[in-house]
């Protein structure tokens, strides 16, 4: 949120006002504050480190070193939480962190039916099309027509497997390694994992490398 | 393996194009991102867990859909706003009228308080 401010001020420059629902939040956070569930310190705290910290480069870091160490890899399909924090990364929206792993036979693709559930730690917030009613219901539906929608094709006999996401339970993605990135860094390698790869809607990008 | 719930899909689902986004900004508004905040930090609290307000943020959605609101997921901070105050509702934290009065305090607070000044509650005019 670069460029706004997320203090007491208000992002209009010529008056002070607040629109219904700006008030509405003004009061749900001031009643919490009031009651001693909430700090005010604690919010902003919160807001900087999911605007600034978390992100999809956590789980693209996550994905080159499965595809670098094949232990780890290991690790990370016994224990996605565990092999996650092997990387300091954790907390809210990933106690249970479930790595799913692409093969030449089946391609996995991820949703949150019911909300939006979503592996933050390792992929931020979601963007705005996985929130969306028609994403939730045609992933399940039509998850090949999805892909197409995001312009994947996959091969004739690789199958894709929908994996619903919940509170408890949040899927990454470990996408194939791409041919011709052998020798490559960790650094390197990350590079071409991009967000939709670890959601299922994308594939790596190979043209993505510097 | 999680089983999608394919009958809530096929309700959901009304043939609307999927809305694209770049790796952009995640709040598109600052009040989106004090709510967002607020419901984690409330969440580490232990006020609610983080299967009760997925079943509450869901509800709202689902609600919204089915009463034809809109389908593209633009109005997603609203319906996560309305979740958390029903949510603090129904552990008994507030009431409706409470959250109106105490909004209707913080606007009047807001309009009360000269540029550049931060907006605090006693800026009420109306504040007891």
């Amino acid at each position: 949120m670069s460029g706004h401010d997320h203090h007491d001020h208000h992002h209009h420059d010529h008056d002070n006002h607040f629109t219904p629902i700006e008030a509405r939040v003004k009061a749900l956070e001031s009643l919490m504050v009031e009651k001693g569930y909430v700090d005010p310190a604690a919010l902003d705290a919160i807001i900087e480190t999911y605007e600034t910290k978390v992100g999809p480069r956590n789980g693209a870091r996550v994905v080159a070193k499965a595809w670098t160490d094949p232990a780890y890899a290991e690790r990370l399909k016994a224990d996605g939480t565990a092999a996650v924090a092997e990387l300091s990364y954790g907390g809210r929206g990933g106690e249970h962190i479930v790595a799913v792993f692409n093969t030449c036979e089946e391609h996995n693709l991820i949703v949150c039916t019911l909300c939006s559930c979503y592996p933050w730690p390792v992929l931020g917030l979601p963007p705005v099309w996985y929130k969306s009613p028609p994403y939730r219901s045609k992933a399940v539906i039509d998850p090949r027509g999805v892909l197409a929608d995001f312009g994947v094709t996959l091969p004739e006999g690789q199958r894709i497997r929908v994996w619903d996401s919940t509170a408890e339970t949040r899927f990454l993605v470990i996408p194939l390694r791409p041919a011709g990135t052998e020798g490559w860094s960790e650094e390197q390698l990350a590079a071409i994992v991009t967000r939709d790869s670890m959601i299922g809607t994308g594939l790596p990008q190979l043209d993505a490398a510097s | 393996m999680n089983r999608p719930d394919a009958a809530l899909s096929e309700a959901l689902f009304a043939g609307t194009p999927i809305p694209r986004d770049a790796e952009g900004p995640v709040f598109a508004e600052p009040w989106q991102a004090q709510a967002f905040a607020l419901v984690v930090a409330l969440q580490n609290r232990g006020v609610f867990t983080a299967d009760e307000w997925a079943q509450a943020l869901g509800a709202e959605i689902r609600e919204a859909v089915a009463a034809g609101g809109c389908r593209d997921g633009s109005d997603y901070y609203e319906r996560w706003c309305e979740a958390l105050e029903h949510l603090l509702i129904a552990k008994g934290l507030t009431s409706h009228d409470g959250v109106d009065a105490l909004a209707a305090s913080w606007a009047r607070a807001a309009e009360a308080t000269p540029h550049g000044k931060p907006i605090v509650l006693a800026n009420d005019p109306l504040a007891g």
